[in-house]
């Protein structure tokens, strides 16, 4: 494993208008690493990985300041457009959200296309690899241009999986990305996740202390919008430095 | 819109409940008052219905289809062809939601999409507003605005530079086609406008965010998770808004000019179904005459209820997916 960091988050602080809901946070993720965020409720950890890549300051009275640096590039730079930086950057959310006027195809092209993509023979062959590497590619191989919603809720959270996977993203944001599955299908993304990293940099969100034990290599504690904890996962579920770590690590609050 | 029929079967099966034990005196008065009422109404279309078929017999059993096809209205002579003010009420419609529909359905992306929330409220509710605007005003607005500035300004340079297309050729007078067209796309706006934006509304952040997330610009953004998605609630809102045009009365009778015939110029007056009966009802000089504008209403009401049937549908379709 490569040790040099791709990921860099240098004093991030998040806002909602007044209300400040990430402290200044650093951290950093080394590349092909799994970097996994746990916290209590609205500690502010889904709006950290909603900042990299600057998608929390579509909401209206949210932003951010401090620096993210993808690459060496701080995406928080002025000159620095925020939709280049998402096409570099992947996000998986928490429901499933394929678009359901688009066929499971033109779902998992969808970026592609708008990256500019046009040939119909490129498309074909990345819209396979990618639902190979999401591990769809058996189960829709035969109807690809079926509904992106008619599939089950584990496998449109594969088919997001592998649309966020088209475009090669350097940088895999996951939020939560199997609290709304079954334990089935996501057992099938925990392992899949174990094949992705060796493609891209994960950073997930979890609310399962298991999964995050399971599958990343780092863990961050997070607590009212600040970084409590960062460190190995190994480290963190089994000698935590702070208090506050330990008493949710084992279940005594939040 | 479809649970409105709910009531009805649910009231049933709790007064079948509830008498088992001990029935309330007054939720079953309640009930069945409402029963009545529900049904009533449903009646009352019907007898709508009925009330203008038996008027129009006299006039279908002695026109038949000529009625529909026969293109002169000369009450004189008795004749009565309805074909004139048919094409009348298509083609003013046509000519508003070929307006309406790209402006109403653009200004509810902006206000719902772009828009900052004081202007989104604000700019929403004044063209919510122009509903509440009574049809004879819009007329006089025309009379004395718009047919004017149309006669006087727009209408020579139709004329000068569009003149080759039979569209904008011939005499104009200010009233006419467009005078109506116009004034009727203003009047839809508020319709097609406001549902759209119900529609753009229910669609979930969480689609927006998935294309953001994919390097969407907000355009792209617009047209992947909020257009497409809503494509027939849109095609919906559009219909109602044509429903709507199809039988406004006043204000278009006010500006068209009323002259029952077919011309190609769009600069020339014109006849809609629901404009011939308001000039002509008061002064029907006989029966067939009477007749036949009740055959005209009887038309304009089987194709509006056709009309906001299929948009129902349409849009329901949508708010069930």
């Amino acid at each position: 494993m490569n040790t040099k960091a791709i990921l860099e988050v240098k004093d991030l602080h998040a806002w909602f208008g007044n209300t400040e809901a990430v402290k200044g946070v650093s951290l950093s993720a080394a590349y092909n690493a799994v970097t996994a965020i746990i916290g209590p409720s609205g500690c502010g950890k889904s709006t950290f990985i909603r900042c990299l890549n600057r998608l929390h300051e579509e909401l209206p009275g949210a932003y951010a300041t401090g620096h993210v640096l993808i690459e060496n590039i701080d995406i928080y730079d002025k000159k620095v457009d925020p939709v280049s930086i998402r096409r570099k950057v992947g996000m998986v959310f928490q429901k499933p959200n394929p678009f359901p006027s688009l066929s499971i195809f033109d779902n998992v092209v969808a970026g592609l296309k708008l990256a500019g993509v046009k040939r119909q023979s490129t498309l074909k062959e990345i819209a396979e690899q990618s639902l190979l590497s999401a591990a769809l590619w058996s189960e829709v191989k035969d109807k690809l241009h079926a509904p992106g919603t008619s599939l089950s809720g584990g496998q449109q959270q594969r088919l997001c999986i592998a649309r966020a996977l088209a475009v090669e993203p350097t940088v895999l944001l996951m939020d939560e990305p199997t609290s709304a599955l079954d334990p089935i299908s996501t057992a099938k993304i925990e392992e899949l996740m174990t094949e992705l990293r060796k493609k891209v940099t994960i950073v997930i969100v979890t609310h399962n202390m298991q999964q995050a034990a399971r599958i990343s290599d780092q863990t961050a504690f997070f607590l009212s919008g600040e970084l409590i904890e960062f460190g190995e996962t190994s480290q963190v579920f089994t000698a935590p430095q702070k208090e506050q770590t330990e008493r949710y690590i084992t279940g005594r609050f939040g | 819109m479809q649970s409105t029929w709910y009531p009805i079967n649910m009231s049933r099966f709790k007064i079948r409940r509830r008498s088992r034990r001990e029935a309330h005196l007054g939720d079953l008065v309640f009930s069945y008052l409402l029963r009545l009422l529900s049904l009533g109404l449903a009646l009352l279309l019907l007898m709508i219905g009925f009330f203008l078929f038996r008027g129009a017999f006299a006039s279908i059993s002695r026109f038949g289809w000529d009625f529909i096809t026969g293109s002169v209205w000369d009450p004189v002579q008795e004749i009565f062809g309805s074909a004139p003010v048919l094409y009348g009420t298509l083609v003013s419609s046509l000519i508003a939601v070929i307006i309406a529909a790209p402006l109403s359905v653009g200004i509810a992306l902006f206000l719902n999409e772009l828009a900052p929330p004081l202007i989104s409220r604000s700019i929403g509710f004044l063209i919510e507003m122009l509903a509440a605007i009574p049809s004879v005003v819009y007329g006089l607005w025309g009379i004395f605005v718009l047919a004017p500035s149309l006669r006087t300004r727009v209408e020579p340079a139709l004329v000068k530079y569009l003149g080759w297309i039979p569209l904008f050729s011939g005499p104009f007078y200010g009233v006419g086609m467009l005078a109506a067209g116009l004034i009727l796309s203003i009047m839809i706006i508020p319709t097609i406008f406001s549902l759209s934006r119900e529609i753009f509304r229910t669609i979930p952040m969480a689609q927006r965010e998935a294309a953001l997330a994919l390097g969407a610009t907000r355009w792209e953004m617009m047209k992947i998770s909020v257009l497409r998605s809503s494509k027939s609630g849109i095609g919906g809102a559009i219909i109602l808004g044509l429903g709507r045009a199809l039988g406004e009365t006043m204000a278009v009778t006010m500006v068209i000019g009323n002259r029952a015939e077919i011309s190609a110029s769009l600069l020339a007056p014109a006849q809609t179904m629901a404009s011939v009966i308001a000039n002509e009802y008061a002064e029907a000089s006989n029966d067939i005459h009477l007749s036949s504008l009740i055959e005209i209403g009887f038309l304009l009401f089987v194709v509006t209820f056709i009309i906001n049937g299929f948009a129902r549908i349409f849009i329901l379709r949508e708010s069930k997916s």
